[in-house]
């Protein structure tokens, strides 16, 4: 209960942050996208399975404010997160190689596939363009917030988790 | 045997493969529902308006409080500089301003002659502060602090500074999503405002960083268009209303298929520095049946 309401503050915390203060300390009118390092976060700290429920949260929180149809965002979000929980078994919270590097690929990913799906789908072929302007500068950004962000994210969850070992401890 | 099978006291948990599959169809039904009807819009937008937008609103306000010190501490030594200054022409303006007065008496009745009224004086306006902006870098929408409890519906017209911001996309009890005609996925049916030419004014994403959007399909006959020309919203549009401002031709030329020209036009409302917007509560529908209703 108490990990539910965390995530859930972190999320709403997160998503207001994204399109409140970063769009006014936006570089170059690129923002860096807290949904994804969350997401990609809880997958590879967490498991699969948090990692899919959290990711469709955010996606679908960004649904409703800005989509123009709901689930789109959900269901890219919720792929990353499925995936990035795969890599739950070879995540070491000493190492941070490996969750700069799921985080990146994810923001890539995700930048890709919106291209794809919203751009090339409708006849923008300048990829070079979107990929230097917009796809690459948001991964870039992404990185440095992570590198903020990451170690609290990671603080918390031990905090959480050393929590939940010591109830399941008491009933037994 | 099946992995969902209960065991007996043991908590049931669905693996978070049927999860994913689970969530995937739910996504794929959603998406294919709210492709075309909004079913769905206002409950979740209802949802999503009490637990998200106090906060957006919070943060805006104290954003706004925290730009205006800032920008009062660097500029408190220049004012200084500038009041002395200010002083003097004071003194001088009050006395041209007498002569002024006298002239402003002669054209406001000049005026009631012509009949000249307020540019769009005739629609009802309301006005709405912008709290917070798109979550992603790939369209360009906005939330506002007013939905449908003010009377705002989809499809609202929403302008600032004279020329036209967007439209209404969705609405919540207490905001609505505002997509701006620079957006990549906005068309605009517009006009040259000179000729009455119809083309359609569309957001480009790649041309955003110059302040440009694009215009294309112009059929300029008698090829009187010209960089600087302005362009309003046309009446054939079905979303917008007609004669509201876009912005000016930057550059034109022909199409290959020599029929047709393109171009770009810088538009009339700075994007960057938005702030407050007026949203107009007349919508083009409503408009169009009253005068049919006043013709039969």
């Amino acid at each position: 209960m108490l990990r539910k309401t965390v995530v859930a503050i972190f999320i709403l915390v997160c998503f207001i942050l994204q399109c409140s203060v970063f769009k006014s300390l936006a570089f170059a009118n690129v923002i860096p996208n807290l949904m994804i390092i969350l997401t990609s976060a809880f997958g590879f700290m967490r498991g699969e399975k948090e990692g899919l429920v959290i990711g469709f949260v955010c996606g679908l929180l960004s649904d409703i404010f800005f989509g123009n149809f709901l689930g789109f965002c959900a269901l890219i979000l919720m792929y990353i997160g499925y995936l990035n929980g795969k890599f739950s078994r070879i995540f070491y919270p000493e190492d941070i190689k490996l969750p700069l590097a799921l985080i990146v690929t994810s923001d890539l990913s995700y930048g890709l596939i919106c291209y794809i799906l919203l751009f090339l789908l409708r006849g923008r072929f300048q990829f070079t363009y979107y990929f230097v302007h917009i796809i690459l500068p948001e991964a870039l950004y992404t990185i440095v917030v992570t590198l903020f962000l990451y170690p609290l994210l990671l603080k918390v969850n031990e905090k959480l988790e050393a929590y939940e070992r010591k109830r399941a401890q008491k009933f037994v | 045997m099946s992995p969902i099978i209960k065991k007996k006291g043991e908590k049931f948990t669905l693996p978070s493969k049927y999860l994913l599959l689970i969530l995937t169809i739910l996504c794929t039904v959603l998406m294919m529902i709210t492709f075309g009807t909004d079913v769905f819009n206002r409950p979740l937008n209802t949802a999503a308006g009490y637990v998200i937008v106090p906060f957006q609103q919070g943060i805006g306000k104290l954003g706004g409080w925290l730009a205006n010190r800032s920008e009062e501490l660097v500029q408190i030594r220049s004012l200084l500089d500038e009041n002395e200054q200010l002083r003097a022409q004071v003194a001088a303006l009050t006395e041209e301003n007498t002569l002024l007065q006298q002239d402003k008496y002669e054209l406001n009745q000049l005026r009631e002659l012509v009949e000249l009224d307020e540019q769009y004086g005739e629609y009802n306006k309301v006005g709405a502060r912008i709290i917070s902006r798109d979550a992603g870098n790939w369209y360009s929408s906005f939330i506002i602090d007013k939905g449908a409890e003010d009377g705002f519906e989809t499809d609202m017209n929403v302008i600032a500074g004279g020329g036209l911001v967007g439209r209404i996309t969705a609405v919540g009890p207490n905001w609505s999503r505002v997509t701006s005609v620079i957006s990549d996925n906005s068309n605009v049916s517009g006009k040259t405002l000179s000729t009455q030419d119809n083309l359609i004014v569309s957001g480009n994403l790649q041309l955003m960083a110059e302040n440009c959007i694009t215009f294309g399909q112009l059929v300029d006959s008698r090829n009187a268009v010209a960089v600087g020309d302005k362009i309003v919203t046309s009446d054939i549009s079905d979303k917008f209303l007609p004669d509201i401002l876009i912005g000016y031709i930057n550059s034109i030329e022909m199409d290959a298929n020599n029929l047709t020209k393109s171009g770009r036009l810088t538009p009339a409302v700075d994007f960057e520095h938005l702030n407050e917007v007026l949203v107009i509560t007349d919508k083009k529908q409503e408009i169009v049946e009253e005068d049919e209703e006043n013709a039969s």
